[in-house]
């Protein structure tokens, strides 16, 4: 085998192959469709163009999957993650709006710190009844999925709560160093967890913590503490996206804000490779993945289809990838790929 | 009553402290029931008016889809699975219904196609989590997606039922005593929870349900068509769904995309707060009815409150649901 076929035949097995081709394949049925798709403008100092929306539109999805990844990798599922988004956004949006000086820039810090302060307490919550209390995670996380949107409508009193805040819009729609801020804000967070998690031993022990809680506790690892944790990282994270949402549309809707997102960022990481069995992750895979998840969205506009259709478009790549990841069609495929090496072989 | 109930696992090794307890198998059952009646008796006690018939029987007017939807969800839950398709698909039934109906369809064609379309697509996701070995929470979430989606295909807007022979069936009421009356949907959802009474405590479909939840392995080793069953259940509560749906497009007279949204929850809700256990193999039918009248309740209670706001419904429901979480915690602990 040369190393070019060495090279090629590594590609494909690798978990983000198609994931990849995926997204380059939408990709080009994007160029096909609109030409300009792929052209990124410079306009006072400001990216602009198609890319840099998807990535805007597509950093909360990012945020809360970073977390979901985590979670999902010590097998478990935080279902809470859109009640947080809601939660976070209406009360930074109700402490700007109910302080006398909107505008400044103290006002700003202060309601973000509370909210995410609140998302840390909520996220604890859940680790707790994960960890300590020993609930399946569907269930502890739909707790706070049922009562999480009434807390946010509660804290909104039931209204949208708008804003006025330059300060507060930097952060969702605002630019930094001609890029728009959220994607800088997820993508170092996404640096961070990556750093945090692959180099240092952290990503191993939430990897053994999945494949086994009981046998990675009798070999010394604090399993608890560390499914409490990816829980409390995970409201963190859904916090922040949460503030960035609200940012972007200067609103607080409890309703609508985060709706669906728990199952655009579970889809993300289940695109990008990691299995909800837990045990293995790859935060590549999950930024691929929120990355095809913005794109075919984004996808359904420019062909023109009406939007609200992108529903079937996301069940149907949600059931090809797991069908395709499902140990029945791993195994099929695997027999396939052995009698093609023998008749190979044979051949030779 | 005992001897209409199926075997489940005897409780060999029981504490010193579960002697006490007359026999654990109700005790979550009986919570809820004693919850139901406490919670009735709050509100009669604060409320003018609050301790009529007809407040009751509005319990099951206004509950009777989700009563539906709950049987459903008691057979999921009871092998262990979950299905969260069942909002989208209740919506997409009212639409179905909705748009057939204004395309002039005999209503009950209308009725046949839906039942049939829901049922299908519950022998889909049964297919899939049993051949794919696919977990029910992921293959559910996609037909939640696929359903949701179907229903915008089939209109972006509201749709309005004009169809006679619905709107009478809508406005009927069956008078049952002295300024007391219920709606054939009330009928309806009695004679679904009936059914579902005697299948799961009677049949031998009923007892692979509960042996399925409470291991796979050994109902397999037994005998049992675990296979079929397993898939049935998705099959049952894609069929209640679409019961559910037509009884809500009868309360609403209309289809509309966005309708039962968070619908699964509330069915969860009910189920487990009726004593089911999630993980499987224990809980009972008539539980969940009990469930959804405790939800019922709660929403009476906030609605003769007045000053109470309607988004504490959710955080009460919440906070329910966790109580009877730990509580089934303690209970399973305890026979273990």
């Amino acid at each position: 085998m040369t190393t070019q076929q060495a090279v090629a035949s590594r590609a494909v097995r690798s978990r983000l192959f198609w994931p990849v081709i995926t997204l380059v394949a939408l990709f080009a049925l994007n160029v096909i469709v609109s030409p300009s798709f792929l052209s990124i403008r410079v306009h006072d100092g400001h990216l602009f163009g198609s890319i840099i929306d998807i990535l805007r539109n597509g950093s909360p999805t990012l945020l809360v999957a970073l977390g979901m990844t985590l979670v999902i990798a010590t097998r478990g599922i935080d279902l809470s993650v859109g009640a947080v988004v809601a939660i976070s956004g209406a009360l930074a949006c109700s402490i700007i709006a109910g302080s006398p000086d909107p505008g400044s820039v103290n006002t700003v810090l202060v309601a973000i710190g509370v909210a995410l302060a609140f998302s840390l307490i909520l996220g604890v919550w859940n680790g707790l009844l994960v960890s300590v209390f020993g609930i399946q995670p569907i269930i502890a996380t739909l707790i706070l999925m049922t009562a999480g949107r009434g807390i946010a409508m509660l804290i909104t009193e039931g209204q949208i709560i708008t804003v006025s805040s330059p300060a507060y819009k930097v952060i969702g729609g605002g630019y930094w160093l001609g890029l728009p801020a959220s994607i800088i804000i997820a993508g170092a967070m996404f640096l961070i967890v990556g750093l945090l998690t692959r180099r240092t031993a952290l990503g191993m022990l939430i990897e053994s913590v999945g494949i086994n809680p009981t046998a990675s506790r009798l070999a010394g690892v604090r399993a608890r503490s560390i499914t409490w944790t990816v829980y409390v990282f995970s409201a963190f994270c859904a916090g922040v996206a949460g503030i960035m949402i609200s940012s972007n549309v200067t609103a607080a809707d409890a309703n609508n804000a985060g709706l669906w997102i728990e199952m655009d960022a579970i889809l993300a990481v289940v695109i990008g490779g990691t299995s909800l069995m837990g045990g293995r992750y790859s935060l590549t895979g999950t930024l691929v993945g929120a990355f095809i998840i913005q794109t075919l969205t984004t996808t359904v506009y420019t062909v023109g289809i009406a939007p609200e259709i992108t529903l079937v478009f996301k069940a149907l790549v949600v059931i090809a990838v797991c069908l395709l990841q499902s140990p029945a069609m791993q195994e099929r495929l695997r027999k396939r790929r052995a009698t093609t090496t023998t008749t190979a072989k044979a051949a030779a | 009553m005992t001897t209409t109930l199926p075997p489940i696992a005897p409780l060999s090794s029981r504490s010193r402290l579960a002697r006490f307890i007359p026999s654990s198998r109700y005790t979550s059952v009986l919570v809820t029931l004693v919850l139901l009646v406490a919670m009735f008796g709050v509100g009669s006690a604060r409320y003018r008016g609050f301790a009529s018939g007809q407040v009751v029987m509005n319990l099951f007017i206004d509950n009777a889809f989700l009563i539906v939807l709950a049987v459903g969800m008691t057979f999921v839950i009871l092998t262990g699975g979950i299905d969260l398709s069942v909002g989208a698909v209740v919506a997409l039934s009212t639409m179905m219904a909705a748009s057939l109906l204004r395309d002039g369809w005999n209503p009950a064609a209308v009725i046949v196609v839906v039942l049939v379309a829901t049922s299908g697509l519950g022998l889909l996701v049964g297919l899939v989590i049993h051949y794919f070995d696919i977990q029910p929470f992921i293959a559910t979430l996609a037909a939640m997606f696929l359903a949701r989606g179907l229903c915008y295909v089939i209109s972006l807007d509201s749709i309005s039922i004009t169809n006679p022979f619905f709107v009478s069936l809508a406005q009927t009421r069956i008078p049952l005593a002295d300024r007391l009356s219920i709606t054939p949907s009330v009928i309806i959802a009695v004679v679904v929870v009936a059914i579902a009474f005697v299948v799961l405590h009677f049949t031998r479909t009923g007892r692979t349900v509960y042996a399925i939840g409470d291991g796979g392995q050994s109902a397999h080793l037994m005998g049992l068509p675990v296979v079929r069953t397993k898939v049935l259940v998705y099959v049952i509560s894609g069929f209640c769904s679409g019961i559910a749906g037509i009884l809500f497009s009868l309360y609403t007279l209309s289809g509309y995309s966005l309708t039962a949204v968070g619908m699964e929850l509330d069915a969860i809700a009910a189920v487990v707060i009726g004593g089911t256990l999630l993980t499987g193999g224990y809980g009972f039918v008539l539980g969940s009815l009990l469930g959804v009248l405790v939800l019922g309740v709660i929403q009476t209670i906030i609605s003769f409150e007045g000053t109470l706001s309607s988004w504490w419904t959710r955080i009460v429901v919440g906070g329910l649901l966790l109580l009877f979480i730990i509580l089934q915690r303690l209970l399973t602990a305890r026979q273990r």
